[in-house]
């Protein structure tokens, strides 16, 4: 595959098909965990983190036992499974070998087990025809525009906590407006395209 | 569509949960992490509160540093001394009786003077950042913008009259507000405890009756007065022993500013002191 081709998809999973921004995938812990940066940059890590593993695996589990054998209808369901059960495996691996980064992602590493991005990245790699270096790339770079969006959030967000606005807006009302306003500022990217 | 279908897909989900449950179990083993046996009770005899009283992050950050060595037993004021006799027996050793603390704010200038007025950000921080230590005359009262209010997790602090109060029932003695009080004013004091001085003013007599009439002149009447010899005035502030106290009252008597106050830090035996003072009269 080409060099473009690799381009074009990291562009397309950062940019101007932001998992969270155009998709609204994951929207539960870009609210969620957006009130401090520092807590949504490790949000973010961990996900990156999991849907690059979760690509590969998912590619795996698709085109070498549901596919040959005609059950692709099963895919949300096999894939649900096989995320839930490669969060657990990196929690207990991290926990032995990478205590540090195991610390560090504390809680919310099995939260991502019901982060619908997650499922989207694996379900859109079977659905856009991706190979299986396509997918991981995707995987990785969709996780790098999760984190992106969830880190310009935040940091919009601390801005937000402290400015003033009208009594009735405050906390979350107005939170919610600004992740509209983010979105919007996002669609300016729709135009971009790789020669 | 038959049977076929159906008992594959059983057979392929199934298997794929059998495949993945054989791995999270070898994994299981295989990544094992030995923690120490005496860390769950240690947990568990902690009150989860995470308030960060104790000056680690958190309650299992607390009991890790306990582990170590690294921390004494007993620091917890959340859990008071129920929770430190509990850590103590486990990691076999003796704990000193700490008692339950609480907050209490030193000051009780409902009449403090303003010597301007601040229209900026809701936070005594940034109030006396402006103004020449801010709007207040008195250069050690409560400011009143509440950040000790907007921090305390247990809604145990409250403005009344432009102060800060601690209400003592609520209170866990994280201590959580006095980290924010740019004045120093909030200390821990016992739990129960009845007389306070409720100012925190070092400042010359004149200086302090000027930004506030309910301010320690140091006129030292109070000292005077005490029985006890438990209270004495330091740089132009009564300040109690409550290891010699005995609650008598009759400092909260002869204070010409009422700042000495029978705060009744416990709301439940508030007949108890009454009885006390009663009989210290009559005799």
């Amino acid at each position: 595959m080409s060099l473009t081709g690799i381009i074009g998809i990291a562009l397309g999973a950062i940019l101007t098909n932001n998992f969270i921004l155009v998709k609204f995938m994951g929207i539960c812990p870009f609210m969620g965990v957006s009130k401090k940066m520092d807590t949504a940059l490790g949000m973010g890590v961990a996900v990156t983190f999991v849907m690059t593993i979760a690509s590969l695996v998912t590619w795996l589990v698709y085109d070498l036992v549901l596919s040959p054998l005609g059950l692709t209808y099963l895919d949300t369901m096999a894939f649900i499974l096989v995320i839930a059960a490669i969060v657990q495996v990196v929690e207990m691996f991290l926990k032995k070998s990478v205590p540090s980064l195991y610390q560090a992602l504390g809680i919310y590493l099995p939260l991502i087990t019901t982060n619908c991005a997650v499922l989207g990245v694996a379900l859109l790699n079977i659905q856009e025809g991706f190979n299986l270096l396509e997918s991981i790339i995707y995987g990785f770079t969709g996780g790098l525009g999760f984190t992106l969006a969830i880190f310009i959030y935040s940091a919009v967000r601390q801005r937000v906590e402290e400015a003033e606005c009208p009594e009735c807006f405050k906390g979350f009302p107005i939170a919610l407006i600004a992740a509209g306003l983010l979105a919007l500022s996002f669609m300016g990217f729709s135009g971009l395209k790789i020669f | 569509m038959d049977w076929i279908m159906i008992l594959k897909a059983v057979a392929v989900l199934g298997g794929l949960g059998a495949v993945f449950g054989t791995i999270l179990a070898v994994a299981s083993k295989v990544f094992h992490v030995e923690t120490d046996p005496r860390f769950e009770p240690l947990c568990e005899a902690l009150p989860g509160a995470n308030c960060g009283g104790c000056g680690y992050s958190g309650c299992a950050a607390y009991a890790q540093a306990v582990l170590d060595g690294k921390a004494p037993v007993g620091l917890c004021n959340a859990g008071g001394d129920d929770s430190a006799q509990k850590m103590a027996a486990i990691m076999g050793v003796e704990a000193k009786k700490v008692g339950r603390q609480v907050a209490f704010v030193r000051c009780s200038g409902t009449t403090a003077k303003n010597k301007g007025y601040y229209e900026g950000i809701d936070d005594c921080l940034a109030a006396t950042k402006v103004g020449g230590r801010g709007p207040l005359t008195c250069k050690f009262g409560c400011l009143g913008y509440g950040s000790c209010t907007k921090i305390c997790p247990n809604d145990a602090i409250h403005l009344v009259d432009g102060i800060s109060k601690v209400d003592p029932d609520k209170c866990v003695g994280c201590m959580l507000c006095a980290t924010v009080c740019p004045r120093n004013l909030i200390v821990p004091v016992r739990y129960g405890t009845h007389i306070t001085v409720g100012c925190a003013s070092t400042a010359r007599g004149s200086v302090t009756l000027r930004g506030c009439s309910i301010g320690c002149i140091g006129c030292t009447k109070c000292q005077k007065t005490c029985p006890k010899g438990a209270i004495k005035v330091e740089n132009n502030l009564a300040r109690i022993d409550y290891e010699l106290c005995d609650n008598c009252g009759l400092c909260v008597e002869v204070c010409p500013r009422h700042l000495i106050s029978d705060s009744n830090l416990t709301a439940k035996d508030v007949g108890e002191v009454h009885k006390h003072r009663v009989f210290q009269r009559q005799g």
